[in-house]
């Protein structure tokens, strides 16, 4: 079958093979492969000259510029720390007054606690730290552990609920689930609760059970959430007189918060971050609430 | 099916699928405490199935000799329904995962439905059940006709089709019970994988043999490829699968390799299965369909031979620019960099001698979506080279790698070159497996080419797109050299792109939803040709001593 034929279009010759119809032609492999193939082989021989390349046993060719990625890194992290080392500094002396005072340090910690905050904080507290049901919000008055810097700085370092020596511990007990009192006490208990935050509301529509209520919060409540239900941070009890709810205030919400009890939960960083990053992680959720709703940065 | 099985090849069937009922009824009684158990019992229905078949066709007339004196093509028209059966599934299952991503609450808290477990189910049924069965029935079309020679026997190629695609059901029926090896494209787990590796064997020695029986003196570049696939595929496949079973009861087991070195073997075959199976597996594909559909002879021989042997060479190295910026040492990410540079040149090679020889059939490729599909596959084929070669350069790689860059990569190579290729070389094959004049419809397969071509497009830009913004955000830092953005605000950032592809995943999907009804019209409805084509047929004169019936 091997019958060359010239290609009518082109003018090349077929190699003389055919297979069901399929012909070959027998041109020249085009000049430019042939340098492109050159080029990307000589830059592969000086590339290798220069750089790590070959392996030679339990050893290999270090290449003439003395490059290894091992030592670019640590290289880099010193440049890194270098460039940042003049207000980590300052901020590491410095007291949260003094730094909440300097505009120029409080631009640092906006923009390096915005990339802390969401990649360690925002998965439960939210994006602009507003939380959801089970995760406090961080832009409002109420702080279940203190609102002062010193304290966040704590509650970061140690967590709650958390495997740390340190943790803070909080756990409301299950009032109902573990008999305590009684579905109608707890009932009544509810509604006194609710018309801390609400009393003119409240208070009209079951003024009997409100003050019914009111005895059995003294006896079973008042000893963490205080005699007006003002709240305890010692004790991470939250405020109830005030209008801001973790779990929800509807009638069905603070009735499974008695019954069920909660222990909420939060990470030690201690292991996790450094001093610094939880010292901008404070003064930076501190300054969070000063934007305005929906900012970013 | 069976009617032109031979009474032995029959027997053997039978005795097969026997041993295979047996294998499922063991796994299925001593693994029932584990997810083996459930693929026990899928390969014992499987196996039974296969039993009723035979042995219902065995009444039927043992074939004389007369079917000797044409190509067996009934195997590669199953290959070609079970591929674009395996594309519509994988790619709607891709679509799927392509929404969860940008709305990620559309797990209904189920443990299948997650990301981890859905995106293998992709990415197996893409490449193993769409291109699997498209290779395989292409490479059986193929090796007859550059051959002029019929296969062998009749009862291998339905062992490689039917038994391949056990392999791909064990696989995709495993991700959803949380079966894998977490190994990227080598997912399933070891009995699946030491069942591919059987078929895999018969597989080669089905095209050795016919390959053995050609009556052309010189083996066709096509050949070349499809043979490379397959050995290659073999090594890696093995090489990569290499684990200890916790039981022989359990479908857990442990690579035999471990840290880098498991993570260096892993993308060596990671890469080599782009290499081989996407690449020389299609190319052998191109090679044979694009000079046929445009009647032109292939643009330089020499060119061919220079292209095969730099892209089987230089393909071999490159698998650890995977590994770029890892604890893998310096010097094998620098031969990783290196050869891939240099493998641009075999690979724009390939493309360009496939686009060369259509000079002179451009009026074709105008006027015929088939001819257009593999046309522009060949471009995105030069595409995505150029830009693999571009993105194993270290810096470049420090920007794109672990983004959504990859992505658009992966995928400017799998829709624009490695489906577009398939649909053109299936428009090509169909009408000749079916004896008809033509597709059913030409305006359906024109339809199919631009929503296939509109959805590759919107696909890769947004990828693009994507890519860059993540990448870029990743190493943005702020005056004070902190970084300027948590990774979800990058995420935030991805949102649009998320949406986009997932419109340009459905456009690639509904094409293919198209090219299944007018294959499906083709075989019922297209009208048939006058005569049976002459020129199809295997030179039997000359192969008189290979003429004696399978036993």
């Amino acid at each position: 079958m091997a019958i060359r034929e010239r290609d009518p279009h082109t003018g090349h010759m077929t190699i003389g093979h055919e297979w069901n119809g399929i012909t070959e032609l027998n041109r020249p492999v085009p000049t430019p492969v042939w340098w492109f193939l050159g080029a990307a082989a000589l830059f592969s021989v000086v590339f290798w000259v220069l750089m790590p390349a070959w392996p030679l046993g339990d050893t290999y060719t270090r290449g003439l510029l003395g490059v290894d990625q091992r030592t670019t890194v640590v290289q880099k992290l010193a440049e890194a720390e270098q460039q940042q080392a003049g207000w980590r500094r300052r901020i590491a002396a410095a007291d949260f007054a003094e730094i909440e005072a300097d505009e120029a340090l409080m631009r640092v910690v906006r923009g390096a606690g915005s990339a802390l905050f969401g990649d360690n904080c925002s998965a439960c507290h939210g994006a602009a730290g507003r939380g959801g049901p089970g995760y406090p919000s961080l832009v409002d008055d109420a702080w279940l552990w203190g609102g002062a810097p010193e304290s966040i700085a704590e509650t970061l370092r140690v967590g709650v609920n958390a495997p740390h020596p340190d943790t803070r511990v909080s756990e409301m007990p299950a009032f109902g689930h573990d008999q305590i009192l009684d579905r109608e006490a707890i009932l009544q208990v509810a509604a006194y609760v609710r018309s801390l935050a609400e009393p003119v509301s409240a208070a009209a529509s079951h003024s009997q059970a409100v003050a019914a209520g009111k005895e059995i919060f003294a006896a079973n409540c008042a000893a963490c959430h205080g005699d007006n239900g003002q709240g305890n941070s010692d004790a991470g009890a939250p405020n109830l007189s005030d209008s801001f709810w973790l779990y929800g205030g509807d009638p069905q919400t603070v009735f499974r918060t008695i019954f069920y009890g909660r222990k909420g939960h939060m990470p030690a960083w201690e292991h996790r971050l450094a001093e610094l990053e939880r010292k901008i992680l404070a003064l930076y959720i501190r300054d969070l609430r000063s934007w305005p709703e929906g900012a970013r940065r | 099916m069976v009617a032109q099985l031979t009474q032995f090849e029959r027997r053997l069937a039978l005795i097969i699928a026997g041993l295979m009922a047996l294998c499922g009824l063991v796994l299925a009684a001593f693994g029932h405490r584990d997810p083996i158990g459930v693929h026990g019992l899928i390969i014992l229905a499987a196996a039974i199935g296969t039993m009723f078949v035979v042995i219902s066709g065995s009444f039927a007339d043992v074939p004389d000799d007369s079917h000797l004196g044409r190509y067996y093509d009934d195997p590669i028209k199953v290959g070609v329904v079970l591929a674009m059966g395996w594309a519509v599934f994988a790619m709607a299952v891709g679509d799927w995962v392509a929404w969860l991503l940008a709305y990620p609450e559309m797990t209904f808290d189920a443990a299948w439905s997650g990301f981890g477990r859905l995106r293998p189910m992709h990415t197996t049924g893409i490449i193993f059940g769409f291109g699997g069965n498209a290779l395989i029935a292409t490479s059986f079309h193929v090796m007859q006709r550059t051959s002029r020679a019929r296969m062998p026997d009749q009862l291998s190629p339905w062992f490689v089709l039917l038994g391949y695609n056990l392999f791909c059901i064990l696989a995709v029926t495993g991700y959803p019970m949380g079966i894998t090896q977490s190994k990227e494209y080598a997912e399933p787990e070891w009995y699946a994988d030491i069942w591919l590796v059987i078929v895999w064997v018969v597989y080669l020695a089905l095209y050795l043999r016919t390959l053995a029986r050609r009556q052309e003196p010189h083996i066709y570049v096509a050949n070349w490829y499809y043979l490379a696939f397959i050995l290659v595929v073999a090594v890696l496949h093995i090489v990569n699968n290499l684990a200890m079973p916790i039981a022989l009861a359990s479908a857990k087991s442990f690579p035999i390799f471990a840290g880098v070195q498991d993570a260096m073997t892993q993308w060596w075959y990671g890469h080599n299965a782009v290499a081989f199976f996407l690449t020389a597996g299609f190319l052998g594909m191109m090679y044979y369909y694009l000079p046929t559909r445009s009647g032109r002879p292939i643009f330089s021989y020499r060119l061919s031979i220079i292209s095969f042997w730099g892209i089987t060479f230089f393909y071999m190295w490159a698998g650890s620019h995977h590994l770029h910026y890892t604890a893998l040492p310096h010097w094998v990410q620098t031969l990783g960099m290196t050869f891939s540079a240099m493998l641009l040149v075999p690979s724009w090679a390939s493309a360009g001698n496939a686009l060369l020889t259509l000079n002179g059939a451009w009026h074709k490729v105008r006027d015929d979506a088939t001819l257009r599909f593999m046309m522009v596959a060949a471009v995105f084929y030069g595409l995505s080279t150029f830009e693999g070669s571009f993105m194993a350069i270290r810096p470049v790689n420090s920007l794109s790698h672990y983004t959504d860059w990859t992505v658009a990569h992966v995928h400017a190579g799998a829709l624009g070159w490695v489906a577009l290729i398939t649909f053109g070389a299936i428009y090509a094959l169909v009408p000749i497996l079916w004896k008809r004049q033509g597709m059913y419809s030409s305006a359906l397969v024109e339809v199919h080419f631009w929503l296939a071509l509109a959805g590759t497009l919107v696909y890769v830009f947004a990828m693009w797109n994507s890519g860059l913004v993540q990448g870029l955000m990743w190493r943005t830092y702020s005056a004070s050299g902190t970084l300027a953005y948590s990774f979800v605000e990058s995420l935030v950032a991805m949102h649009p792109y998320y949406i986009a592809r997932a419109v340009g995943g459905l456009l690639f999907l509904s094409g293919a939803v198209v090219g299944c009804i007018n294959i499906w019209m083709t075989a019922r409805h297209a009208p048939g040709t006058a005569q049976d084509a002459v020129r199809d047929r295997p030179l039997v004169i000359l192969a008189s001593r290979s003429l004696e019936p399978g036993e």
